[in-house]
């Protein structure tokens, strides 16, 4: 058996949800991947954000490429239709479905060597395109079911299992969707579930495209000492910039909003700040930019919410698309008929 | 200002006469490229049109934007032969000095050359077997127009005015279709009336008007329409419901799309709110764009792509995906002169393996063979439906000749009974009356499944749609024999598209000696070319196959002759190869009729290949 799915077993005293759900109804097959994967952090921080932002999971449509990262729709939201696509191309395929049907949410899953590797294009286009999503990719910067080749975001100098020298510059993601037009950008880490899960309920219910870039280590190839991206490296050098508690609804919780130290209104939801790092600007791509640019320099890891538009423009606002789903249009709506077929071409006599 | 005249010097010596045809001839116009002779050239065709007397017309043109040599083919035909017809033209248009000398000799003995006298003809013109005609066609715009742009471009429309005296082609319907084209915009139509003037009155008062070449009225036109496949695929895809394009820019695909555009904007944009019920989207390369088309078909929409053969190569992974996954996806291929980037602005016929075969792995894929622009737009509505309902991708095979040139063809209709097939997609309420729903269970024995589209319903038909091997019910599996189950139903869904598909369409002889195979653009050519056959007492039963997987009518044709010639414009008989391994017939009665230059094929290319090796056959000495 390569499928396992699990027991429909639910405890009577489980919490519900206000759609009545339990956190169970937000899982699916039991994980595959190696016992302690970071990606299984990640997984769960998923189903906590679904689960309590109360999201109908088969109202999300759950999008993947290729890779340990991209096995994870698998285990989460398993009333939702998921499309395990090929590899480095989940950004383009998410983008149509997303053009058929806007009224539901979509979650991409990612690697960094679906993402920054082989399908650095797509993520590219699909950030400057503006398509509504929530784009993660599970960073360990290393290939695991090839058994631990870098990928792009390998930090120089990073030291693989086998004792290699990554000799080239990493590519942040979180840097490229800030210069691409990606109307909220964040970095976390799946050991850091306070900030993993916020961020995310955050990345879900923004209207636009929003990029996580979760830090996740490989316990099997990339979680040695010299790895750049291991549990323990990361928790040593993790800087969070200011952490924020989410406020959904945002007009009913205006007021209690208001006594936060500083608030960013993205349509219905408040990302509330509790503290904040110096002279940071949420809402300034070059500042953004510059400060984690500033930041890695110095040999930190800078994570949470890096920089929101707090006015997204999505792709269905640039192509003036309908309300209703194109995918739901009928016959009238979209064939003109017989005559006006006739009379277009008359102009062809 | 003189004209010059030489009227068939030497022509004795050659034994030859001016040639002299009426409603039956060919005018090639040699220009240079990015000098808007098309448009003039196109002009041209249609008022014949308009005199109701059939004509087929060819762009072949350079890959480049301005500056190399670009020719023109009109050719009159009052028996309605449209393809190209070979042998050279009867009248040639000689503007381009780059092309000169091979230009004037293609010229038919007897034929008509028309050239701009504004400077001496070139010291190499040698011909004294036809006539040729000088016009000061530079210098006329000179002294007629101001403006250094209008003298350039308005020399072609001059030329236009020249011909339409000597061939008595009517003036009025040349006016009446500039006043059309400029949309009355009189800027635009002021000038090319006068610059039309300009050249007809030239040639009515220095040349003998008429030549031996003449159009006359017909009435052979009917409600026929001249329209090209792109603009006519893409009513087909407006027709058909599509409402997600995908594309990547690639001649000579670029035209469909545009020309989509171009009909949403018309049709598709809702009044009241000014918002669209479509969506384009210009991706960043072929990879993006079958994706795109693979994501929104997934979700439910009608989704398409048009490129040409380097795009093919880009989709290869995501076709075996969506064969593989069994999601839908229409693909226009307007097939160019391959291998590489080949000769990207000429015709062929050789991406038929590419499609049929695309992606690695074991893979089959439903291709529909259009014969004409008005087949165009019946396949891309047809192909939506196809696609919904064998849940796979469906290739519609254009090419060069028939994407971007205009054909004279039957016009198209649309029956507004029609509906979209979706296929087999379940509803939430059906699923809610389900109690096993597997998304690759065989449930009617066809081959088919059943799908449904994320969001339907809250707690059932869910899957995850994966590239990696599945059992009945989407489940990630490796283990052999649910991979061959769905490997061998994916073979009987294949068995089904077979009966669904377009039927080939036969014309049989009363004694064949042999049949004939064609497909696609080949059909402009295929009944001139039974004509020159019989000219030279063979007959011939002919089959049009317009789909693949072949209908069992095919190999049913192929058994019923002892010799079958297949008739294709590529090197390697990519139709014969899958008639072979995919009917499993006898290579050796299947014969190969190739043509693959880049130009379109032609009646004498085929009946004089079928005429030689039927006489060798035959036992006589053929030499060529």
């Amino acid at each position: 058996m390569t499928y396992l799915q699990k027991p429909k077993l639910r405890h009577p005293a489980a919490a519900r949800n206000a759609l009545g759900y339990t956190r169970r109804d937000y899982e699916a097959a039991v994980s595959t991947l190696c016992a302690g994967c970071g990606h299984d952090a990640l997984s769960a921080a998923i189903i906590q954000a679904c689960f309590e932002l109360d999201l109908a999971p088969h109202r999300i449509a759950k999008l993947s490429g290729i890779g340990c990262s991209s096995k994870m729709p698998q285990y989460f939201l398993g009333a939702a239709h998921g499309l395990n696509t090929v590899h480095g191309r989940m950004p383009a395929a998410l983008t149509g479905a997303n053009l058929a049907n806007r009224d539901l949410l979509y979650l991409g899953i990612s690697g960094d060597g679906d993402s920054a590797s082989i399908g650095l294009g797509q993520f590219v286009h699909s950030i400057r395109r503006g398509v509504d999503m929530t784009y993660v990719v599970a960073n360990n910067g290393v290939y695991g079911l090839t058994r631990g080749q870098f990928s792009a975001t390998a930090d120089t100098g990073s030291v693989a299992k086998r004792g290699a020298v990554n000799a080239e510059e990493p590519i942040d993601l979180v840097v490229l969707a800030i210069q691409l037009g990606a109307t909220f950008v964040g970095r976390s880490f799946s050991g850091h579930r306070e900030q993993l899960v916020p961020l995310l309920k955050a990345a879900l219910l923004h209207r636009g495209a929003a990029f996580i870039d979760c830090i996740s280590p490989c316990v099997a190839f990339n979680n040695q000492s010299g790895s750049t991206k291991s549990f323990a490296y990361v928790r040593a050098h993790e800087e969070p910039v200011h952490p924020f508690d989410l406020v959904v609804g945002a007009h009913g919780q205006r007021e209690a909003a208001e006594t936060t130290e500083e608030m960013v209104r993205d349509e219905d939801v408040l990302v509330r700040m509790r503290e904040r790092a110096p002279e940071y600007d949420l809402g300034d791509r070059v500042a953004a930019v510059a400060y984690v640019e500033r930041q890695r320099a110095a040999g930190a890891i800078v994570t949470g919410l890096l920089y929101l538009d707090p006015e997204p423009r999505d792709l269905h606002a640039r192509l003036q698309t309908v309300d209703e789903p194109l995918a739901h249009l009928d016959d009238a709506a979209l064939c003109p008929g017989a005559a006006a077929l006739a009379e277009f071409t008359r102009a062809f006599r | 200002m003189q004209p010059v005249l030489f009227q068939m010097e030497g022509a004795e010596r050659a034994g030859g006469r001016a040639v002299s045809a009426v409603n039956d001839f060919v005018v090639q116009f040699a220009s240079i490229n990015g000098s808007g002779s098309a448009s003039a050239h196109w002009l041209f065709a249609r008022a014949v049109l308009r005199m109701g007397v059939p004509v087929g017309a060819r762009n072949i043109f350079p890959s480049n934007i301005e500056g190399s040599p670009t020719w023109f083919e009109v050719r009159v035909s009052a028996a309605g032969h449209l393809g190209r017809r070979g042998g050279g033209p009867d009248f040639l248009v000689a503007m381009n000095p780059q092309s000169w000398d091979a230009d004037v000799a293609g010229l038919r003995p007897g034929g008509y050359l028309l050239y701009d006298s504004t400077k001496p003809l070139p010291r190499t013109m040698s011909r004294r077997d036809i006539t040729v005609l000088g016009v000061p066609v530079a210098e006329l715009c000179r002294r007629e127009f101001d403006d250094p742009r209008d003298r350039l471009l308005l020399r072609n429309i001059v030329c236009i005015g020249v011909l339409s005296a000597l061939l008595g082609v009517d003036a009025p319907e040349v006016e009446r279709l500039l006043a059309e084209q400029y949309g009355g915009t009189p800027r635009l139509v002021v000038p090319n009336v006068r610059a039309f003037r300009l050249g007809r009155d030239f040639a009515l008062a220095h040349l003998p008007c008429p030549i031996g070449l003449r159009v006359e009225r017909g009435t052979a036109i009917g409600d026929r329409i001249f329209i090209d496949g792109n603009t006519a695929a893409a009513l087909g895809c407006l027709y058909g419901g599509a409402t997600v394009a995908a594309w990547y820019p690639i001649t000579p695909s670029t035209g469909l799309v545009d020309a989509f555009a171009r009909l949403c904007g018309r049709y598709r944009v809702d009044q009241a709110t000014g918002k669209h019920r479509f969506a384009i989207l210009q991706t960043e390369d072929e990879l993006a764009s079958i994706a795109v088309v693979i994501g929104a078909a997934w979700n439910g929409a009608r989704s398409f792509t048009a490129t040409s053969g380097p795009g093919i190569s880009l989709m290869q992974e995501f076709l075996g995906y969506a064969y593989f996954a069994e999601v839908p996806a229409v693909v226009f291929d307007v097939q160019r002169v391959g291998p590489s980037t080949g000769m990207p602005t000429r015709t062929q016929q050789s991406d038929l393996l590419a499609c049929a075969y695309a992606s690695h792995g074991d893979t089959k894929h439903v291709l529909l063979l259009p014969g004409d622009p008005r087949e165009a737009f019946e396949f891309a509505a047809l192909a939506f439906d196809l696609a919904d309902r064998l849940q796979t991708p469906v290739f519609v095979m254009l090419d060069l000749d028939i994407g971007m040139n205009n054909w004279l063809c039957e016009p198209l209709v649309w029956d507004d009974a029609r509906r979209m097939d979706r296929g087999k997609v379940m509803t939430a309420e059906q699923l809610e009356h389900t109690t096993a729903f597997g998304r690759y269970l065989d449930v009617d024995g066809d081959g088919i499944p059943y799908r449904t589209y994320p969001g339907a319903h809250p707690s059932r038909g869910a899957f995850m749609t994966r590239g990696t091997t599945h059992d009945r019910f989407a489940r990630y599996t490796e283990d052999g024999p649910p991979y061959v189950d769905n490997m061998e139903r994916l073979l009987r869904k294949f068995d089904t598209a077979k009966t669904i598909v377009p039927a080939p369409i036969a014309r049989r002889a009363a004694r064949p000696a042999a049949g004939v195979i064609y497909y696609g653009s080949t059909a402009a050519v295929m009944t001139e070319a039974l004509v020159l056959l019989e000219h030279g007492s063979i007959a011939l039963d002919a089959l049009r196959v317009r789909a693949f997987p072949f209908s069992d009518d095919v190999a049913a044709f192929v058994r019923a002759h002892d010799l079958v010639f297949v008739v294709e414009q590529n090197r390697d008989a990519q139709l014969r190869t899958l008639l072979v391994a995919e009917c499993g017939l006898d290579a050796s009665r299947l014969v190969p009729v190739l043509h693959y230059i880049g130009t379109p094929i032609t009646a004498r290319v085929i009946a004089d290949a079928i005429t030689a090796r039927l006489a060798a056959t035959a036992g006589k000495v053929v030499r060529s």
